[in-house]
């Protein structure tokens, strides 16, 4: 018998429900506590989700086709993670400040991110394929877990300086095992900070299913540190949406911070750079096929009569327009200049670093002198 | 030297209101070395922040914080208690100016009691200034005068870049007619000659800076010259300052408690043994702490760098004797 079972331990008792506002078959479900949150949401705004999901797919198909030759060093997948994402990132503000992981694509690009930009970073050609300031998303983090404590910070910073905004961290279930997730819940719970977490659970951390970092359901360890907390279904971007809405409210209210698990699926792999196939079995990949969170949006467009084939024509524009446009940046993207490798190391002038990268350039213009 | 600290964080608090400072106990209590008492009190409690007891997350939401345009001041309330903060402070406030290119400032400073010599228990009294000196993006401080503890906290604060500070907890209480107020605007403090002299370069830092000028009385009466320089900088290191005295002396000795493989002296003795060969005389030799784990107490006399030993060293290289593996080093 296996020290971990892959199975959660049954938890009946104290469990959060999770909420589910569209079924795999695309019917909406009442939901009485969430369903408040929907009243702003118009079809145009659902048809946009499907454009958003649809791009999402598809930058994820080309990055790890362009990983695959040679373009980029490593793709961290989302395959399958497109609501939790967008119906997240939608439901926040421009202003709300957001620490994402490494593999929050939708996030940085629903806020206005160029795919090229969020690709380069994964060439080796940038550190960061943003400015934080500008898009309101702090560099992605792919040390587990440490971006929630400057969520909370931040959030306390919010809430010193009386600020309207909410800071939210995006994590994983693994993350969740890392002390500086649980430290930062303490500190927010403590300051009742405006500050989101909003943890992926996609199953699975590298090969480590979640039964490993949890016994329970992650959403009921939240409660543990005086969170309010929402478990959803997150292949359901209404569900998400709605949720997401209801923790800035929330927040926004001054009631502190909030605790979202969105229970989904990485279809994909960790990274480029590993095999599912050796950890986990092809029927648990087919049955998150069905939950499939693209089909299931599609199918409640039609179960509302709209004209879902115009909307999926329009999705599918948006994505060639972006993987022609990416594919062209890409592939002739320069290599960042040498004189970068000495940049931003500090702010402020600082002697030794200046001193290096003289000598080192020097170096090379004696070779460039051709001699 | 708690007073001036004192003074130095207080006139930073009135001066900017991004100044935030946060710690275990620095509320109410005042610290537990009374560093920042009263200052919770003038300046409120959104200004002067009691924290959970967890390091990580005191430096990781100062990060948070200085996202939000705030300048941080931390407190970790011993120097062993600093490696439960350690990725936040070597892979998040090192890198983040760096990984964002150049758009993210880390204006955060944080305050480390550090050194031995007054008798705690384990995981009080440590040196782990050679971590942070290692880690680019950050830089060191280690005042080691009443003037500079104010002077140079006051440049932590205003620097763009993270500065660890390092204060020497053995001369906190240290009284002197100092006269305070006097900043320097660079971004770091250079190494200053503290003592002159022209047989042997002395360098130390925080607390062993102490050990030297009682050293050079000691030399003096033996009729050796004694220069001492205060290195107040860890990172950017002014070898300079250190290069010109050697070219003088030709003869050099670092002296820090801390350990001494791959410690500040090594880094020390190698630069000046690349851009001073022709002016040495001996070897650079290092009188540093043991490589062991910071003893009990009881002998930790013996693991920091003392008068004698320091005296060993100065001895050794006066008399061009070859680098040993003897007891002095």
């Amino acid at each position: 018998m296996p020290i971990v079972s892959t199975q959660h331990m049954d938890v009946a008792a104290g469990s959060l429900p999770t909420h589910q506002l569209l079924n795999v078959d695309g019917k909406r479900i009442p939901d009485e506590e969430l369903d408040h949150y929907l009243k702003d949401l118009k079809e145009a705004d659902l048809a946009d989700f499907l454009r958003d999901m649809v791009v999402l797919r598809r930058m994820d198909n080309e990055a790890t086709a362009l990983q695959r030759q040679g373009q980029l060093g490593l793709w961290a997948p989302l395959l399958g993670q497109e609501a939790a994402q967008i119906g997240s990132v939608r439901a926040t503000e421009d202003d709300d400040f957001i620490f994402p992981s490494y593999r929050e694509h939708g996030v940085a690009w629903a806020r206005g991110v160029q795919a090229e930009d969020l690709l380069s970073v994964w060439r080796g050609a940038q550190a960061s394929g943003w400015d934080p300031n500008e898009v309101n998303i702090a560099c992605q983090q792919i040390v587990i877990g440490s971006q929630a404590l400057h969520a909370a910070g931040y959030g306390m910073g919010i809430k010193f300086d009386g600020g309207e905004q909410v800071s939210v961290a995006y994590f994983g279930d693994g993350a969740t095992s890392q002390g500086d997730v649980n430290e930062a819940m303490v500190f927010a719970a403590s300051y009742q900070a405006p500050v989101l977490f909003f943890c992926q659970n996609n199953q699975w951390a590298i090969s480590e299913p979640v039964a490993l970092q949890s016994r329970t359901h992650i959403a009921d360890r939240a409660h543990g540190f005086g969170l309010k907390t929402w478990r959803v279904d997150g292949n359901d971007i209404l569900a998400v949406y709605a949720a997401t809405k209801a923790a800035l409210a929330h927040a926004r209210h001054g009631l502190g911070p909030t605790f979202i698990e969105a229970v989904t699926y990485r279809m994909g792999s960790h990274t480029t750079a590993d095999d599912p196939t050796r950890y986990r079995k092809a029927e648990q990949l087919e049955e998150w096929k069905a939950k499939d969170p693209i089909d299931r949006l599609v199918k409640y467009l039609h179960e509302m009569g709209a004209d879902v084939q115009s909307y999926e024509q329009r999705a599918q524009n948006a994505a060639d327009d972006m993987a022609a446009k990416l594919r062209a940046a890409i592939t002739t993207m320069e290599d960042p200049k040498v004189e970068e490798l000495f940049s931003n190391v500090y702010a402020q002038p600082h002697e030794p670093t200046e001193r290096a990268a003289k000598n080192y350039l020097d170096y090379l213009a004696d070779f460039e002198g051709g001699e | 030297m708690l007073k001036a600290l004192n003074k130095s964080l207080h006139d930073a608090l009135s001066e900017d209101e991004k100044v935030i400072l946060l710690g275990e106990d620095i509320g109410t209590l005042g610290g537990v070395f009374r560093v920042t008492d009263g200052l919770k009190a003038e300046f409120g409690e959104h200004r002067v922040v009691d924290t959970p007891l967890a390091e990580s997350g005191i430096v990781g939401t100062a990060i948070g914080l200085a996202y939000r345009g705030y300048r941080p001041v931390v407190e970790i309330q011993f120097d062993g208690f600093t490696y439960p903060a350690f990725d936040q402070l070597v892979s998040q406030l090192a890198k983040l100016h760096y990984r964002s290119r150049g758009r993210v400032k880390m204006p955060v400073t944080v305050r480390i009691p550090y050194g031995g010599g007054i008798g705690s228990p384990e995981h009080h009294s440590e040196s782990p200034e050679a971590y942070f000196a290692h880690t680019a993006g950050l830089r060191v401080f280690a005042p080691s005068s009443v003037e500079d503890a104010y002077a140079m906290l006051r440049q932590a604060i205003t620097c763009d870049d993270p500065v660890i500070f390092f204060e020497p907890k053995r001369r906190y209480h240290e009284k002197t007619e100092a006269e305070l107020g006097v900043v320097q605007p660079d971004a770091s403090p250079k190494a200053k000659i503290i003592r002159s002299g022209t047989d042997v370069t002395m360098v130390g830092y925080g607390p062993t800076t102490y050990t030297l000028i009682d050293a050079a009385l000691a030399a003096e009466d033996e009729g050796i010259s004694l220069e001492v320089i205060d290195l107040r900088s860890l990172d950017p290191l002014d070898i300079d300052t250190v290069a010109q005295s050697v070219q003088r002396t030709g003869k050099l000795v670092v002296v820090h408690e801390a350990s001494r493989t791959s410690g500040l002296g090594a880094e020390i003795c190698a630069e000046i043994t690349e851009r001073c060969f022709d002016y040495l005389e001996h070897a650079p030799l290092r009188v540093t702490g043991f490589d062991v784990p910071y003893p009990p107490s009881r002998l930790e006399s013996h693991h920091l760098p003392d008068l004698d030993r320091v005296m060993h060293a100065v001895d050794t290289v006066m008399r061009h004797h070859e680098a040993s593996e003897g007891a002095a080093q």
